[in-house]
């Protein structure tokens, strides 16, 4: 659980609405932090595309270690407020840094503000340091055992604030109120929805490649805070976060065939989505929760089909003998785009949501799997599968196709919440060893995911309320 | 001599076992005879592997209890034909055994394109097994994807090997 403190500005209030409905959950104003102040007029800075990243990448940005009233040990850290501010500091710089966002500078190499100094900085120390832009922050240990954390982003040149927020947030969630930092500075600076608090689930995988062991296992957006879920007694396959991350749908061989089940993180309970002693796997969840798509194989032959996550009747929505399997709904929930091998090799369709009107998009060569909608609703991210096996992007009519990544095999493409990232996962030749990787649209930015062991089978849920 | 023992080595062990005893100190030099090597082999009266166990099975199958499959194919062959027939026969004349056909891809291949794809192409095996009069409620079908390889190297050597559908006696 985590409260926001402050009123929304106008430019900050335009981006929650674009982000889904749970992130506008607002919260009761304890209201430590200071008041807010008007937005700035202008969005100099925003990037509305891919092609715009570079110019805004290219921000000097300086985050101090946040600052305390009193330094006092928390939950969160035994240290006290003081070394967790720092701690707070170096989430939001690493968040930055490692996404290729800006040219951020983290805390460990710059001078440390006192606490009045937060909302009144001091402009002198901060110019000539070749940052444009300055991040402060507090925390503050509450009576109830909370803490209360600010964010505020400065215009070093102009020496004015840009943006501020608070959250109270349970001493175990401080990373959290980190990432909606990093959140808030990427967001006004960019113009882009946040996706820093967010969370993936994945397969971790161990032991030789004829009997790799693979395990559910989940992480926060920047590796932290992992957990095993399976314990890799049965093979664990394709999870997927339910959109309020209550639930993962995933494939096991519990009992030998491959099922989707449905894992409740909150009771450790799973429960099959389909009663049925057809094998089914590729799960994938409606945006809206309410639905689970699923592929199911009668007799060898695969097609897809939906089922109210709290189970019921499953509709039909393929039919005819060849594979179709996968698919991702788009935003609204309105049509799904899934691949087929009717053609004689897997290339990309788009139906209804209802089954209705299914036609073929991907007209481009070499073949067309794992298709997923963008969260933004434009593009549709996938596996091109040209000999090697490439990340590549199109627009929802099957044109404009941009391959991303280069590798000997990368497959199985995610979206961050905000649509500007995609993860995937890499095979190695030879041993098949996996592991999760990023890459931004504009292909350049590209880095490993750290996961304590090999990874595979990505799926980013989104951003957190 | 020298002769008359490598035939016998061909033939089954069984056939060894009685020739070792009295081999016949005159041959006629031209005209031999080469014993039959599709007889069907009593294998049920040699001690061993118990009938109907994967470990019997794949000792007489001798590599038939897998049959291979081109890229992205599920369609049965001549040699995956044979293979299927010598399976079918052993379930046929073993009537009490069950198995399990397991479906296997590649490495090149998506991984839930290829959780489909050993499932048609274990299907298609079993559908094979059963045109043979072999019982569907004795055989069970499972895909394994791209999960398990055979072979664990990245080449076409190596992906024709995992391209497979592996008949597996259950009990």
């Amino acid at each position: 659980m985590m409260c926001r403190l402050l009123p929304f500005t106008g430019l900050t209030l335009g981006l929650l609405l674009a982000a889904p409905a749970a992130a506008q959950v607002t919260a009761p104003t304890a209201d430590p932090a200071p008041v807010a102040v008007p937005a700035q007029e202008e969005e100099g800075l925003t990037g509305g595309s891919a092609t715009d990243v570079i110019e805004w990448d290219d921000l000097g940005i300086a985050i101090a270690s946040f600052a305390t009233n009193a330094d006092v040990p928390t939950a969160a850290n035994s240290a006290g407020t003081g070394a967790l501010g720092l701690e707070l500091a170096r989430v939001v710089f690493a968040d930055l840094r490692n996404n290729g966002l800006f040219r951020p500078t983290g805390p460990d190499s710059l001078p440390r503000p006192s606490y009045t100094q937060i909302t009144d900085p001091a402009w002198p120390s901060w110019q000539g340091r070749g940052a444009d832009m300055l991040v402060h922050g507090y925390v503050r240990a509450n009576g109830d055992g909370r803490l209360t954390v600010g964010c505020y982003l400065y215009d070093v040149a102009l020496q004015d604030e840009l943006v501020r927020e608070g959250w109270v947030v349970a001493p175990s969630e401080w990373r959290r109120a980190a990432h909606k930092c990093a959140d808030l500075v990427y967001s006004r600076l960019s113009g882009e929805s946040p996706f820093f608090d967010s969370r993936i689930a994945y397969i971790a995988e161990t032991g030789p490649k004829d009997n790799r062991i693979k395990r559910l296992a989940i992480m926060d957006s920047d590796g932290a805070n992992h957990r095993f879920i399976t314990n890799g007694q049965t093979t664990a396959l394709t999870p997927r976060y339910s959109p309020d991350y209550s639930r993962i749908a995933y494939l096991s061989y519990q009992d030998g065939n491959p099922r989707i089940y449905v894992y409740d993180i909150g009771s450790g309970q799973q429960t099959l989505v389909v009663q049925s002693s057809n094998p089914t796997f590729a799960p994938r969840w409606s945006p809206d929760g309410r639905y689970i798509l699923y592929s199911m194989a009668i007799s060898g032959n695969t097609d897809i089909y939906r089922v109210p996550a709290t189970g019921g009747t499953p509709l039909r929505l393929t039919s005819g003998p060849a594979i179709e399997v996968g698919g991702s709904f788009s935003p609204d929930g309105t049509r799904i785009v899934f691949e087929s091998d009717q053609s004689g090799e897997q290339q990309c369709y788009i139906m209804n949501a209802d089954g209705s009107n299914q036609r073929r998009i991907s007209f481009f060569g070499g073949r067309c799997a794992t298709p997923e909608w963008s969260p933004r609703g434009d593009q549709i991210a996938f596996t091109h599968i040209v000999g090697d096996f490439h990340v590549a992007v199109m627009d929802t009519a099957g044109r404009n196709l941009r391959t991303l990544t280069n590798g000997w095999q990368d497959e199985a493409p995610t979206w961050a919440p905000n649509g500007r990232i995609i993860q995937f996962f890499r095979s190695a030749q030879g041993n098949g060893d996996s592991t999760i990787w990023q890459v931004d649209l504009t292909g350049e930015n590209e880095r490993r995911l750290n996961t304590p062991v090999g990874a595979s089978d990505p799926a980013w849920g989104p951003v957190l309320p | 001599m020298k002769r008359l023992a490598l035939i016998v080595a061909t033939t089954s062990v069984l056939a060894l076992a009685a020739c070792k005893t009295s081999a016949p100190d005159d041959l006629p030099p031209t005209q031999v005879t080469t014993p039959p090597i599709d007889t069907p082999t009593p294998v049920a009266t040699v001690a061993g592997p118990v009938a109907g166990s994967q470990e019997h099975f794949t000792r007489i199958m001798a590599g038939r209890d897998t049959i291979f499959f081109d890229t992205d194919m599920s369609n049965i062959d001549n040699d995956d034909a044979t293979a299927l027939r010598a399976q079918a026969e052993y379930m046929l004349q073993y009537t009490a055994s069950t198995a399990t056909v397991e479906g296997h891809a590649d490495e090149r291949g998506t991984r839930d394109y290829n959780l489909a794809l050993g499932e048609r192409r274990a299907t298609a095996a079993r559908n094979y097994l059963v045109s043979l009069g072999v019982p569907e409620s004795r055989l069970h079908v499972v895909s394994q994807g791209e999960e398990r390889p055979a072979v664990t190297a990245s080449n076409e050597a190596a992906w024709a090997r995992n391209r497979r559908a592996v008949t597996v006696m259950v009990r």
